[in-house]
């Protein structure tokens, strides 16, 4: 094979279907977060929960959501 | 402020960094070869690069500068914890286990891998080292920063001191020792700011930050005079006559009554108490006339409500204007694709043996940065509740605070925030220095070299990049390095990440589409911050209205131009040869 040949071969691995499903998932959980800080930056200073307003609560769900994701999607690619 | 210095900081202090090159020295042997200075011989265990890329992106921006930002404008520092966790989330499910299948030593190397094009490897080489020193700048100004209170230096000693070290740790070991000095720096600053935050639960809320008597509430000046001197409330600035330590709380919830503390608290009580107290914050006002440049100092007590919620620091999501909208939305894109796209963190790929270990290392990574970033919330909240902070400088909250509950405390948090300084810079280096030696030198200019050579010309590129940075450290002394990371963020956004991504999914992308890509996305990026009413009033010293860009964070528009300007050209140029099966 020759060096040009060896080149063409070198392609990406591409990611996973899963990988990219949680990827959408986020993007929406992200994105959404973004939208309502955008749109209605009233009602993120809301406590809904009775505490912690929701600007607060969203943050720290959107850190825990992304290290859950990442677990989840080691144990389900376990061994590949 | 000045800062009193204690032969215990500086005991501390000088152990831990004198530890680190100790580390870097005795590591040295193990990384002569070009694999081993740029890679680490691929054979980093996945837990231990996993807590290294920790150690790489938990730089001073985010300890030092969001912490500041917090405490000073509350919420919106911590959107920044948001946004640069979120761009993991790009890095572990679109881009890890591609991208060390394709890559060798550099970044260049996986968006060339399809390829042999010597235009790739030297607009790559170049965006490589365009946002490498972008991300140095508030790194070296965190580290003069830190200086100044822990050691009695100034700011430009704290900034040779980290040139120095750091540019020692590459040059003895590359990629090895700086794997480890990232690995201990990641561990350290997780644990200790996690013992932090159980302080700051455990000291709760308190009025006036403990101390008896009503908050003082006058304004404070300090001028600096065009000799040099500085006068605080118009007499010279001295021990005995200095700026008053501010960020007090001035009012707890009625549910305490009159009490003056509230006690221990949990997590989330912490937060609730905090969101029905009253909180003095202070806002700076700057003016020059001929005795020189006055900041004035003046407190604002608001209900602390008001500073939980978006809209401190984004003044535009507050006063609803579509610009500051734009520029909040821009930066929030510009964090989340970034990361993914900065070129020291994508070099750490290449130090695991396999795409299995590359997901396993970023998913440690993400815990444990995930983690630092909650953390983050409680120091920023806990410095400005705490009485201690500077109001001269933003980036000193966290060390402040910690000085707070003792010295002790101070110096450890004060040393390993310097290596947390000398762990991202060390990363940076690496990623310079293997874009000058590796890309430049020997794969545009096409200079043949041995092993050994590589290696060489690897380590005088490490040091040209630290006396740069070193040089840049001083010249931008005073500005929160939370914001000036946002600027690396986006020029690593819009250069690289529409290449990266095309590249591993869409088979039509050309090598021209991949040039034209980073150049533009790189030149627009960079220009329009050049042209931005941040810089215009933050480094040029000129009225932001006159800037011609209509807000300061380019991601929102270089970002989308970088795919369009890749897929236009792509289209208009001859196909890639498919690959052979």
């Amino acid at each position: 094979m020759t060096e040009g040949e060896a080149r063409g071969q070198r392609t990406a691995a591409p990611a996973s279907r899963l990988g990219l499903a949680m990827f959408g998932l986020y993007v929406l959980l992200y994105g959404g977060f973004i939208t309502l800080v955008l749109v209605r930056p009233d009602l993120v200073a809301e406590r809904p929960f009775g505490g912690v307003n929701l600007a607060i609560a969203c943050g720290l769900g959107l850190i825990l959501a992304a290290v859950l994701l990442s677990v989840v999607y080691m144990v389900a690619r376990a061994g590949r | 402020m000045l800062h009193d210095t204690s032969p215990l900081s500086v005991g501390i202090f000088t152990a831990f960094v004198a530890g680190v090159l100790w580390l870097s020295f005795r590591l040295g042997r193990k990384g002569q070869s070009a694999q081993g200075y740029y890679a680490a011989h691929g054979q980093v265990h996945w837990a231990v690069n996993g807590i290294a890329f920790a150690g790489d992106y938990l730089s001073a921006a985010s300890f030092l500068g969001i912490c500041g930002m917090i405490a000073f404008h509350g919420y919106d520092g911590f959107l920044y914890s948001i946004g640069f966790l979120a761009g993991w989330v790009v890095a572990l499910f679109v881009i890890a286990e591609p991208i060390k299948a394709l890559g060798k030593f550099t970044f260049a190397d996986a968006l060339d891998a399809r390829f042999d094009s010597r235009g790739i490897k030297l607009a790559v080489a170049i965006s490589t080292l365009v946002v490498s020193i972008f991300y140095l700048i508030p790194q070296m100004v965190g580290a003069g920063s830190l200086v100044t209170p822990l050691l009695g230096l100034p700011h430009w000693a704290g900034v040779i001191l980290v040139g120095v070290a750091v540019t020692m740790i590459v040059v003895t070991a590359g990629m090895v020792s700086t794997t480890w000095v990232q690995f201990i720096k990641g561990s350290l600053l997780v644990l200790f700011c996690g013992v932090l935050t159980v302080l700051i639960l455990g000291r709760g809320l308190a009025v006036n930050a403990g101390r008896s008597g009503p908050v003082d509430l006058a304004p404070q000046v300090r001028t600096v005079r065009p000799d040099g001197t500085v006068l605080v409330d118009g007499k010279p600035q001295g021990p005995d006559h200095d700026l008053r330590p501010v960020g007090t709380l001035t009012r707890l919830p009625e549910r305490f009554g009159d009490a003056p503390s509230t006690g221990p608290l949990g997590p989330l009580a912490y937060l609730s108490a905090l969101e029905d107290s009253t909180v003095v914050v202070w806002e700076k006002s700057t003016r020059t006339d001929a005795e020189g440049t006055h900041d004035t100092f003046t407190p604002r007590e608001r209900p602390a409500a008001e500073l939980l919620r978006p809209g401190g620091y984004f003044k535009g999501l507050a006063g609803k204007t579509l610009a500051g909208r734009l520029d909040f939305a821009s930066l929030m894109l510009a964090l989340f694709c970034g990361t993914a796209s900065l070129p020291h963190n994508l070099i750490r790929y290449y130090t695991v043996k396999d795409a299995a270990a590359a997901r396993k290392s970023t998913v440690v990574g993400i815990a444990a940065i995930g983690g630092f970033y909650v953390l983050t919330l409680y120091l920023g909240l806990g410095a400005m509740t705490s009485g201690a902070l500077d109001p001269t400088d933003t980036n000193m909250a966290a060390p402040l605070l910690a000085k707070s509950f003792s010295e002790t405390l101070f110096a450890v948090i004060s040393a390993i925030a310097f290596t947390t300084v000398l762990g991202t810079v060390s990363g940076l280096i690496m990623a310079g220095s293997g874009a000058v030696a590796h890309d430049l030198v020997e794969n545009v200019c096409g200079v043949r070299m041995t092993d050994h050579e590589k290696v060489r010309v690897g380590k005088l590129a490490a040091v040209a990049l630290g006396i740069v940075a070193m040089a840049l450290g001083i010249l931008f002394k005073g500005f929160n390095v939370g914001f000036l990371v946002g600027w690396a963020f986006n020029i690593a956004a819009s250069a690289n990440l529409p290449a990266l991504v095309m590249l591993l999914f869409w088979p039509r992308t050309t090598k021209q589409g991949i040039i034209a890509a980073v150049t533009v996305g790189m030149i627009a990026s960079l220009g329009w911050i050049l042209l931005s009413a941040d810089t215009f009033e933050k480094v040029y010293g000129l009225p932001g209205s006159l800037a011609p860009m209509p807000f300061s964070q380019p991601g929102l528009v270089t970002i989308p131009l970088g795919f369009l300007v890749l897929v236009v050209v792509s289209l208009l140029t001859p196909p890639p040869v498919p690959a052979r099966r």
